[in-house]
């Protein structure tokens, strides 16, 4: 109790904001229209009418409730103009990149470990990797893998959240992978154990905080990654194409509704990735 | 045939050289920890230029280095301009007024646990959210100029520093806090001579994170519209018109801007924070 109430007081300050902020920039183009219609409207007669513009500047939080519901369950799913049809296109790319990551990051992270001259050589480019703004080379991307002849949308998708969603991971192995001390390690050599055994039986359960820990940052990386993969280039499908297609056509509430139906799916996917640690951590036997 | 076999060639030579040079002792050295990265980047572009020759790559699908060192040669003035427009304006106002602001936020909902324990989960998710879909609506109130893309960057970069400047802010121990009680000491005075400097770390970590997310967040939100300059900008436009050589060109600068920029947070943190435990050598 003592957790929930303070975050619901900040969520529901958030909210009165919000109404603040929609009367503030919506009450323009009321003054405007009123201006042209050659009369006056007084502060009561403003505020009913920000609430229910067809192109508010800031949409009031029931409207984008609103046209997040029809997005959601006021459509088929099937249907393009559906917020779920949307979002599972999203949720696959994310899933593909988020998988292509881990495999990634999780052998880079093993080679480190293992071979002096990869640590040396590779980690720091692995740095200077993060730094280069991956947007920058978001359209490329995709334009490369057409001209390759990979006609598939999903994989110039997967292969930039897998490049944002790689370092996490590799970080987090690399320390993990480490963490067994000098008294383990010698333990495992007094029993005979060889370089394998000694992986999958001391260095591989020991890196398992730290893989979880990361996963839900390479998750979210994964999702950010997706969603700027669908902007340029006029993808068609995703939330990030839904997000491009409000922008083109001045459509701020198809806008807002992707937005928060991307931040809902992030939500989704952060507490899927808690519970698969959770089960994982009762069937190694951590106590929670 | 030849291009691809010396490739092959140079590739092994330099990752034998590296295997024997990573076992010495010299490696453990300065001049050791820089040579064995910059030979592995430097066989990369041999082996990239190598392949693009050797297997005849057509110059849409992937430029070879040196056709890109050209081209950063040739059009410099133009980089500058699309540099200055989305590095200088966008990306570091944003980085400054976003982080300032996040700085003080902390500072002041440091007073109230109340409002600590609301607002860290919601900022722990909010920082995990992908804000870079508000990017459209900022263009669309702040305008195609540098103000909106500015914006853009101040929202991304808020709550990560936030998080991580409240976290700093709790960071120093019991045993200090009474320390500095037993002294008299006010409380600005405890914030300024202990807590603060014990946040630093933390912050720097939020400062690093941020300073990756302002070059995203500037030009993603060149996507969205623009003057005709830009980075983002330019990218569009020129992937739309095959000029893949301008596309890397303006890759290499955000590369090395991006990566100068946190070169100089650590530099500033080893700076700062030489007092933690990180930080000795």
């Amino acid at each position: 109790m003592s957790r929930v109430l303070p975050v619901l007081t900040v969520l529901a300050g958030i909210v009165v904001v919000w109404y603040l902020g929609a009367v503030w920039l919506n009450s323009t183009w009321v003054y405007d229209q009123a201006e042209r219609a050659g009369t006056t409207v007084t502060l009561a007669e403003v505020i009913p009418q920000t609430m229910a513009q067809e192109r508010p500047l800031l949409p009031p939080p029931h409207q984008v409730a609103a046209e997040l519901w029809k997005g959601v369950a006021g459509q088929a799913v099937t249907s393009k103009r559906s917020l779920v049809y949307h979002g599972f296109v999203t949720f696959k790319g994310t899933m593909m990149g988020f998988a292509l990551g881990i495999v990634l990051g999780v052998a880079l992270a093993m080679s480190i470990v293992r071979f002096r001259v990869m640590d040396m050589s590779v980690m720091p480019w692995a740095i200077i990797s993060q730094t280069i703004p991956i947007v920058a080379l978001a359209p490329m991307i995709l334009v490369v893998a057409n001209q390759v002849g990979v006609q598939d949308r999903d994989v110039p998708k997967a292969i930039i959240a897998a490049y944002l969603s790689f370092f996490p991971v590799l970080v987090s192995m690399v320390k993990g992978l480490r963490s067994p001390d000098q008294m383990q390690l010698d333990l495992l050599r007094t029993y005979g154990a060889n370089e394998v055994q000694t992986f999958v039986k001391l260095r591989l359960p020991a890196s398992m905080p730290y893989f979880f820990a990361s996963l839900k940052v390479a998750i979210a990386a994964s999702l950010i990654g997706t969603i700027v993969g669908e902007l340029p280039t006029g993808a068609i499908e995703g939330l990030g194409a839904r997000m491009l297609i409000g922008s083109q056509f001045g459509e701020p509430l198809i806008m807002w509704a992707a937005l928060f139906a991307a931040a809902i799916l992030a939500g989704m996917l952060i507490l899927a990735v808690g519970a698969v640690e959770r089960f994982a951590r009762a069937r190694m036997g951590v106590p929670a | 045939m030849s291009w691809i076999a010396g490739t092959v060639v140079i590739w092994l030579a330099a990752w034998a050289l590296n295997v024997r040079v990573a076992a010495t002792g010299w490696a453990r050295t300065g001049a050791g920890r820089l040579f064995v990265p910059l030979l592995f980047g430097a066989t990369i572009l041999v082996v990239w230029e190598g392949l693009v020759r050797g297997l005849g790559v057509a110059p849409v699908i992937l430029p070879a280095p040196s056709a890109i060192a050209a081209k950063v040669a040739t059009s410099l003035p133009v980089l500058w301009v699309d540099f200055a427009q989305t590095f200088l304006k966008g990306a570091l106002p944003g980085f400054v007024i976003g982080c300032g602001a996040a700085v003080l936020t902390a500072i002041a909902i440091d007073r109230s646990p109340f409002l600590q324990r609301g607002l860290l989960p919601v900022g722990n998710f909010v920082a995990a959210l992908p804000i870079v879909g508000l990017a459209p609506i900022l263009v669309m109130w702040f305008g195609f100029d540098w103000q909106s893309k500015a914006a853009v960057v101040v929202v991304m970069v808020f709550f990560p520093v936030l998080v991580n400047m409240v976290a700093g802010l709790q960071a120093s121990e019991r045993m200090q806090r009474d320390l500095m009680a037993t002294w008299g000491a006010s409380y600005w005075q405890a914030l300024v001579k202990l807590r603060l400097p014990a946040a630093m770390p933390f912050l720097f970590n939020g400062l690093k994170i941020a300073s990756t997310l302002a070059l995203i967040g500037a030009i993603v939100a060149e996507f969205f519209g623009s003057p005709v300059y830009g980075m983002g900008f330019r990218i569009s436009t020129e992937v739309g018109r095959l000029g893949l050589d301008m596309v890397w060109a303006e890759i290499a600068v955000a590369a090395l801007a991006g990566s100068a920029f946190y070169g100089l947070i650590a530099l500033i943190e080893r700076w700062v924070t030489f007092w933690h435990p990180s930080q000795r050598h």
